[in-house]
């Protein structure tokens, strides 16, 4: 009985020490980026729902995030003229990329598969060009300059853009953003688990695995799908408004049909509607491109003496390629769900247990 | 009026290219069930390739009807080898795959084609010479170009040439086969594998010939030109009812009457408060609109839900 | 028989349920009357609308015209499939349509679905409610699985199963949504004489706790067996409707499955 809390002790070690352990190793921009990565793990968990739990193919997520970014944006920086606490524009971004994500679930209820993912994919242009352009008659959105100046997140009388120092351990941006993400994503899991084993979980996948089946057995489609949608919208947009305070600029550029597949690339290669896939599929595709980033232009230089190609090009290339060979290895995924489940099926006792413990 | 009229020939010029792209998506997609992600980037690869050689035979002293037939030519077989090349390499070892696995393959494929494309030809925008005799013609008002005429029976042709392939001949009839029924088809002495890579082989070739057309309308080629066009050109598909060739011809027509109207117009219909920028917001809005009264699109069957 | 089901009072009465499929008349007209606590059986050659029929009765298809009365509410036949089936209508499917990468357990649970109550905010919160709920929803779909006869780790995916164990288990997970009426298609399908007489069997016991059965069946001594009363349709008409010795011997329905002429009277199927 102790193993398992001796497991969950070692990783919030490691959690908690990693910023400064990375800092020390590999510099202060790696902290960065693994912030960033944290901000990607919750997209690609509130796309998990949509796509992994209820098999809905969603190609525009991407607009719940600039929902999101945009709200906190307008809320906090010299655009409107408006300052307001992060503990009120934070959780009204994500309430109102839900609402959107209900306006644009709703009509597309009746489509199936493909239908729907060139729908989504055409929701989450209109935003991004509505972005762009919303700067006349009346300015927004300040167009494709975006909104710059962004007030950083202050939290009490803390604010995550100054470095504090504590019992001689430096405090940088980064780090202090590091442990607010973590502390999201934390709770973006946890809420996911939650679902996946609830009675709303089980509604979406049967959904999924067979939409006529789950609605003769008393599942109203559209309702569940809606909740889908707007789940998956909420955590959306709650990654956006994190953005927009940790970057200090947003604009629609940031908000392309590219980021969509990418945060799709990630549901789909790390296993589809497994959390640990998704986390996974989440950390390997925000590293790869930038240690290939870091990585094609020196390895270039040791192999040919000089640079021959654009290394953002090679780094791209590689990318994709990574891409296929993943998936030809592994078709449904690094860490697909089907595996949990037959390694439980060994396991009898596990629901006599769940029912204890529950 | 003569304005109303330019943008009907302008959008039936760009509806003809997205057509025979369109045919692209549609054509792998009734036999698969698969959205080919890479078909855009596809169409880039023949306007690069037709480029390369153009820029090679342009001063070799060639009449330029020939040195334009060898482009098509090339460009042709190269999109064809290629299309067969991704079938066979990122698409048929997951034909038994989850749904969603073949999708992120494409996505793969169309990264990178176009990052090789990049290393290969640059970033930069790169000129198509004018070989195409681009002189402009009134007609009741409106200007009508050479090339957009040829555009438009070129299409004709091709489209016209696919429709008889599908239902005039056996290999036709073995497409259609595999597409109403994979299983029903190998059992019944169909090579499916052959079909499948034929598919991927004409909608490339197509695609090919949609990449020299549009290059030498608006004498730019850019490594970045597959995938906007390839976007329209699926939306066009799904438009139509994808799955559906016929369907795809009237969509891809639709979608660029749709967009050459929506920019002229779009100021005029929102009383000024929405310019031409929001073309592509009409585009989609009309697609999602129909799609909600028809969900397989206009010319697609009803789905049937068998129980 | 079983005196103490209420054997006079009617439980499903369709009225005039018309449907086409382009200009095909799938089904014209049908009126059925099914009482409490019997088996009905509907049989018919291949395309004769039976399992049209059973998709009208479910939602999963819009009638064009008639109606039908389920426990003496009045529906005009497009109705959603989830207000039938909390109604009490719940049904298998022809080919098997099971969930199939969830587990057998999860299969069943799905059922319970319409007879539970807990949100997203149960989900996350797990409180005390929320938390029984889910423990009675096991429970209870676990003594379904038994009740079936299905004896394999609750973990096991349901396309892992054997065919007749599944045919078994989309019946737990009917039964699961504690059903008025429970509509099975062509259960004993493509199965051998022991797992038929089994089924036979599980099927006298729902029946015995008060659930009415609706069958659709091919396999007509298996029917005949089993009903209390039938239906025959052909070309979605009903041509025939009575106790199984009366329908034996009926001379339009021994034409519909063996042809007209060559066949003496005296003959039944």
């Amino acid at each position: 009985m102790i193993r398992p809390w001796l497991g969950i002790v070692i990783i919030a070690i490691v959690l908690m020490i990693l910023p400064f352990f990375t800092d020390a190793l590999f510099g202060r921009g790696w902290v960065r980026i693994i912030d960033f990565a944290m901000l990607y793990i919750m997209l690609a968990l509130g796309l998990n729902i949509v796509v992994g739990y209820a098999g809905l193919l969603d190609l525009g997520y991407i607009a719940f995030f600039a929902v999101g970014a945009y709200c906190y944006a307008l809320l906090n920086s010299p655009q409107l003229g408006l300052h307001l606490p992060f503990w009120i524009v934070l959780p009204l971004g994500a309430l109102l990329a839900c609402i959107f994500g209900v306006l644009l679930g709703a009509p597309t209820l009746r489509l199936r598969g493909d239908y729907l993912a060139i729908v989504t994919l055409g929701f989450g242009e209109i935003i991004r060009i509505f972005l762009n352009n919303l700067n006349a008659p009346i300015n927004i959105t300040n167009g494709p300059q975006g909104i710059s100046m962004i007030d950083p997140i202050h939290i009490g009388e803390i604010s995550l853009n100054k470095t504090y120092e504590i019992f001689g351990l430096v405090f940088s941006p980064v780090h202090l953003h590091y442990y607010l993400f973590l502390g999201f994503t934390l709770l973006v899991i946890v809420i996911s688990l939650r679902l996946q084993d609830s009675r709303i979980g089980r509604a979406w996948v049967a959904l999924r695995e067979d939409e006529i089946a789950a609605k003769a057995m008393g599942i109203s489609a559209a309702k569940i799908k809606l909740l889908a949608f707007a789940m998956g919208a909420t955590f959306g947009g709650l990654a956006g408004g994190l953005f927009a305070g940790f970057q200090g600029f947003v604009s629609p550029e940031s908000f392309s049909l590219t980021e969509s597949i990418t945060v799709l690339c990630m549901v789909v290669l790390g296993g589809m509607g497994n959390i640990r896939g998704v986390l996974l599929g989440g950390m390997l595709l925000v590293a790869l491109p930038e240690a290939l980033r870091h990585g094609s232009g020196p390895a270039q230089q040791l192999l040919f003496g000089k640079t021959l190609v654009d290394p953002e090009s090679l780094r791209m290339l590689l990318f994709g390629l990574t891409l296929i060979i993943v998936m030809l290895w592994k078709p449904a995924g690094l860490w697909p769900s089907n595996q949990r489940k037959s390694e439980l099926t060994a396991n009898t006792g596990t629901i006599a247990r769940a029912q204890q413990d529950s | 009026m003569d304005t109303l009229l330019q943008q009907i020939i302008n959008g039936y010029v760009q509806g003809s290219v997205y057509a025979m792209v369109a045919l692209g998506y549609t054509m792998v997609y009734g036999i698969l069930g698969l959205i080919n992600f890479a078909h855009g980037e596809i169409v880039m690869v023949g306007a690069m390739v037709a480029l390369s050689v153009v820029q090679l035979l342009i001063n070799s002293g060639l009449p330029p009807q020939l040195v334009l037939l060898f482009s098509l030519i090339i460009s042709v077989s190269v999109c064809m080898s290629l299309g067969y090349s991704i079938e066979r390499i990122a698409y048929r070892p997951l034909r038994k795959a989850p749904r969603l696995a073949p999708l992120i393959t494409a996505i793969g494929v169309s990264i990178v084609l176009q990052n090789l494309a990049m290393i290969i030809w640059g970033r930069e925008y790169l000129a198509f010479p004018p070989i195409l005799p681009n002189n402009s013609h009134r007609f009741f008002g409106a200007i009508i170009t050479e090339v957009q005429i040829l555009i438009v029976l070129v299409a004709l042709i091709m489209m016209g040439g696919l429709l008889l392939l599908v239902h005039q001949t056996r290999l036709g009839c073995a497409m259609r086969a595999v597409a109403e029924n994979p299983t029903a088809a190998i059992l019944m002495g169909v090579n499916t594998n052959k079909v499948i890579a034929i598919t991927f082989m004409l909608g490339s070739g197509l695609a090919a010939v949609a990449g020299l057309m549009i290059s030498a309308r608006y004498g730019i080629v850019h490594y970045y030109m597959g995938s906007i066009l390839g976007l329209k050109a699926f939306t066009a598909a799904v438009l139509g009812g994808i799955g559906n060739m016929r369907g795809a011809m009237m969509g891809g027509l639709l979608l660029g009457l749709i967009e050459s109207l929506g920019a002229g117009y779009i100021g005029d219909l929102s009383g000024g408060f929405l310019g031409s920028h929001y073309q592509d917001v009409f585009a989609f809005f009309v697609l999602i609109s129909v799609l909600i009264f028809r969900p397989s699109g206009l010319f697609g069957g009803r789905i049937a839900e068998r129980a | 028989m079983y005196p103490s089901l209420k054997h006079d009072t009617s439980l499903l009465e369709l009225s005039g349920i018309t449907k086409q499929f382009g200009g095909v008349s799938a089904l014209c007209e049908v009126s059925l009357h099914i009482r409490h606590g019997e088996i009905y059986g509907l049989i018919g050659p291949n395309g004769a609308g039976k399992t049209t029929l059973f998709n009208i009765l479910t939602g999963l298809y819009q009638a064009d015209r008639g109606q039908f009365t389920f426990n003496n509410i009045k529906y005009n036949g497009n109705s959603k499939p989830h207000v039938l089936a909390r109604a009490g209508i719940a049904r298998t499917f022809q080919n098997i349509r099971l969930f199939s990468n969830m587990t057998i357990l999860e299969n069943v649970m799905v059922g319970r679905h319409l007879r539970t109550h807990s949100g997203v905010w149960g989900a996350l919160t797990r409180n005390a409610t929320a938390r029984s709920e889910e423990k009675a929803t096991i429970e209870y779909a676990c003594s379904l699985l038994s009740y079936v006869g299905i004896n394999r780790p609750y973990q096991t995916l349901a396309k892992n199963l054997s065919y007749g164990e599944q045919r078994r288990l989309e019946i737990a997970r009917a039964l699961a949504t504690e059903p008025k009426i429970l509509a099975l298609d062509e259960p004993v399908a493509g199965m051998n004489a022991t797992e038929t007489a089994n089924l036979k069997e599980l099927l006298q016991t729902i029946r015995a706790k008060g659930i009415t059965i609706l069958l659709i069946e091919h396999d007509v001594k298996f029917i005949l067996n089993l009903c209390d009363r039938l239906a025959v349709l052909n070309h979605g008409k009903k041509i025939a409707e009575g106790q199984p010795e009366a329908i034996r011997c009926n001379p339009e329905v021994i034409e519909a499955y063996l042809g007209v002429d060559p066949v003496p009277p005296s003959r039944c199927i």
